[in-house]
């Protein structure tokens, strides 16, 4: 009974500037414990985007480039493009995937290009202090909808796994979360079989992973968790939305 | 050497594979889709890479991810596909990244006009994009001259590390001419290993490469743009590039004129020569760095009385040439928009109303 | 086979997820305030600790490593 647990080689020893609780930094070790375990990392480049993990590339110790604000899927275009070998990831928040970036993700996956988005969903801007997102919750408070979302006039939150999957260009499309133990194992599963995908140059491959943002929700890191699994899970449902085969 | 009749468009195609490009990313704009269309049938023949991006700014991130793992890349739009790209030019330039972007002008502000304009050298010259930052700037005033200008803007990106910018105008992107590639002129691909991420393996390495243009700590910015500027004083030092017309008469005028306008002040400029009037030229064929000094000294002739400015803008350059003269003369713009190109005679009758006014 | 857990007190940021997640209550928030200004974790009942991981597994800071008895403990550098 038991097992050893070490920091993966891909993930460097500097201290994270997340918050407490933070659930970027649970995503970053699975990123780079599969990386890790696929040998990749000599061929790896990341591609950071603008929002809390703007210093990603501090964390890991393979290549990395720095995207502006929602603009990563095109930069990854440009690296697959003209270097298919290479093994390419971009890391993006909310605000920068599903509010500015919309354009680029969309026709990113449209084409079918062979990297790997993984897409922290924690329904607000964190790093400039926790503002509106297009994935906030009806009635969810936030810096700039203090009275909670108002559906009427902000609409509802996009669900980005289902509207991806709605492209007709084979895809890997999946949310999972990583709150609690039991859904860790198998968000790092889908997490490698997203990875696997690319490296077969199958298709696109997006991870939706429900997060935490205990600073901007104004909870504790437990109380955050409880709140994601009662109030987020039931309308970011987990799973598999497409698979290319 | 075989000449080839060639449409401007597609000789820059044409003149950037020549050049050991074999990456494009672009979106159509009039007047320059031509350049894509060329080039979706022209790279698949050398086993080049060719996508039509989304739009203009997903483009210049296109260009900027490919450029920073270590690929030659180039793109082609017109004044309001590169307002698009601003920005990415701006983090392109901020983390050294070396791209080749083509601006064939149109009219504008805003969606302005399809036709010919030089009303992008604010936007070239001084940043469309926000930081300190400066664009090598190259502005022909031919096909053939487009040719070797692109051919020779791939190592001069590699070698500042920065993205250079080829300011034409809708008439030399449509025009038909006679054009050469010369073989003399295909830039050697640079080492890219001190900085791109082309994957460790790639480089035998185990030191990775960071590409970014953040520093948040206020004395490592201020390095940052030390080092960039000392860049662009490099630049001034080493390629300026300028064409001086008629310079050795006892010109009575002297106008600043590029690309395709400064032909229309040859034309100008030889009709009032055989009247016996005088004027010379001084075209500049980088933008920035701007011919100052040659601009400078040309001014100073003794016989000179007045520097006119002629551009198809409302006056941009002309701010430029004041700067240079610093005084000794004074300086005025002639210019149109719109598209319409100010004939030999317009120009004629400007040249001399101005020097009527400063005898 | 014997294992040693080892808590990095200045990684924790005493989020306190992992004390939630321990199956067996080993761990508690400790009132020893870390450099950062942060109250790390300590395991309160080191003895009842089977190393089943899940606490390494929770931690968004990599601050719990779990290596073999025989083996030097990986430490982080400051």
């Amino acid at each position: 009974m038991g097992k050893t647990f070490i920091k993966p080689e891909a993930l460097s020893d500097q201290y994270t500037h997340y918050c407490p609780g933070c659930t970027h930094g649970i995503i970053h070790r699975l990123v780079a414990e599969v990386i890790d375990e696929l040998d990749i990392s000599g061929r790896t480049v990341g591609i950071a985007p603008v929002g809390c993990a703007v210093l990603a590339y501090n964390y890991f110790t393979f290549d990395f480039q720095e995207a502006s604000h929602g603009r990563a899927p095109a930069m990854a275009t440009g690296v697959k493009r003209v270097r298919p070998d290479l093994a390419v990831f971009t890391y993006q928040g909310d605000g920068d995937l599903a509010s500015i970036g919309m354009g680029e993700i969309v026709h990113a996956a449209n084409r079918g290009e062979k990297f790997t988005t993984i897409f922290v969903n924690n329904t607000v801007y964190g790093m400039t202090g926790g503002q509106m997102a297009p994935t906030t919750m009806p009635g969810q408070r936030t810096t700039t909808s203090p009275f909670g979302r108002e559906v009427k006039t902000t609409g509802m939150p996009v669900k980005m796994a289902e509207l991806l999957s709605t492209l007709e260009t084979p895809g890997y499309i999946t949310r999972q979360t990583v709150i609690k133990p039991k859904y860790i194992a198998k968000a790092k599963k889908a997490i490698k079989k997203a990875f696997e995908y690319q490296l077969e140059g199958k298709c696109f491959s997006f991870v939706e992973v429900i997060s935490t943002c205990p600073t901007n929700w104004g909870l504790t890191p437990i109380e955050a968790v409880k709140w994601a699994e009662e109030t987020l899970l039931p309308y970011y449902k987990l799973g598999e939305f497409k698979t290319p085969d | 050497m075989a000449k080839v009749l060639m449409k401007g468009n597609e000789a820059i195609g044409e003149a950037a594979i020549r050049a050991g490009c074999l990456n494009y990313f672009a979106y159509p704009i009039t007047p320059q889709s031509e350049v894509a269309e060329y080039l979706s049938r022209r790279m698949p023949e050398v086993g080049g890479m060719f996508l039509q991006g989304e739009s203009e700014v997903a483009v210049s991130y296109m260009l900027f991810g490919a450029s920073a793992c270590g690929a030659r890349v180039f793109t082609s739009s017109s004044s309001p596909g590169i307002s698009l790209m601003s920005e990415g030019i701006s983090y392109i330039a901020g983390a050294e990244c070396p791209v080749v972007f083509i601006n064939i002008m149109r009219g504008g502000p805003g969606l302005g006009g399809i036709l010919p304009s030089q009303a992008d050298y604010f936007q070239a010259t001084k940043g469309g994009g926000h930081g300190d930052y400066r664009l090598l700037v190259m502005a022909p005033a031919s096909v053939q001259e487009a040719v070797e200008m692109v051919m020779i803007s791939f190592s001069l990106a590699e070698k500042y590390r920065n993205p250079v910018m080829l300011l034409g105008d809708g008439l030399i992107g449509q025009m038909m001419e006679p054009v050469e590639f010369p073989d003399n002129l295909a830039s050697e691909p640079s080492n890219k290993d001190e900085w791109a991420t082309s994957g460790m393996d790639t480089r035998g390495t185990d030191k990775r490469n960071l590409v970014k243009s953040l520093f948040l700590d206020s004395v490592k910015l201020n390095e940052h743009n030390l080092l960039l500027k000392a860049k662009y004083d490099r630049m001034k030092q080493e390629e300026v590039r300028y064409e001086p017309y008629n310079i050795e008469s006892d010109y009575k005028v002297l106008v600043v004129s590029y690309g395709t306008m400064s032909r229309v002040c040859k034309t100008a400029i030889d009709n009032m020569k055989e009247e016996g009037f005088e004027v010379a030229m001084i075209r500049p064929q980088t933008l920035f760095p701007f011919p100052e000094e040659a601009v400078n000294k040309a001014a100073s002739k003794e016989s000179c009385r007045v520097v006119i400015s002629i551009e198809m803008s409302m006056g941009q350059m002309v701010e430029d040439v004041e700067r240079c003269v610093k005084g000794k003369l004074p300086v005025e713009w002639y210019g149109k928009c719109g598209g319409d190109i100010p004939t030999p005679e317009e120009v004629i009758d400007s040249v001399k109303s101005f020097y009527k006014e400063y005898i | 086979m014997a294992y040693k857990l080892y808590i990095d007190t200045n990684r924790c940021k005493g989020c306190g997820l992992c004390v939630s997640v321990c199956p067996k209550n080993v761990l508690q928030i400790s009132e020893e305030i870390n450099a950062k200004g942060y109250f790390p974790v300590y395991q309160a009942l080191p003895e009842d600790c089977n190393f089943c991981a899940t606490c390494c597994m929770m931690c968004p800071d990599v601050a719990i490593t779990i290596t073999e008895e025989n083996e030097e403990t990986v430490e982080q550098p400051e």
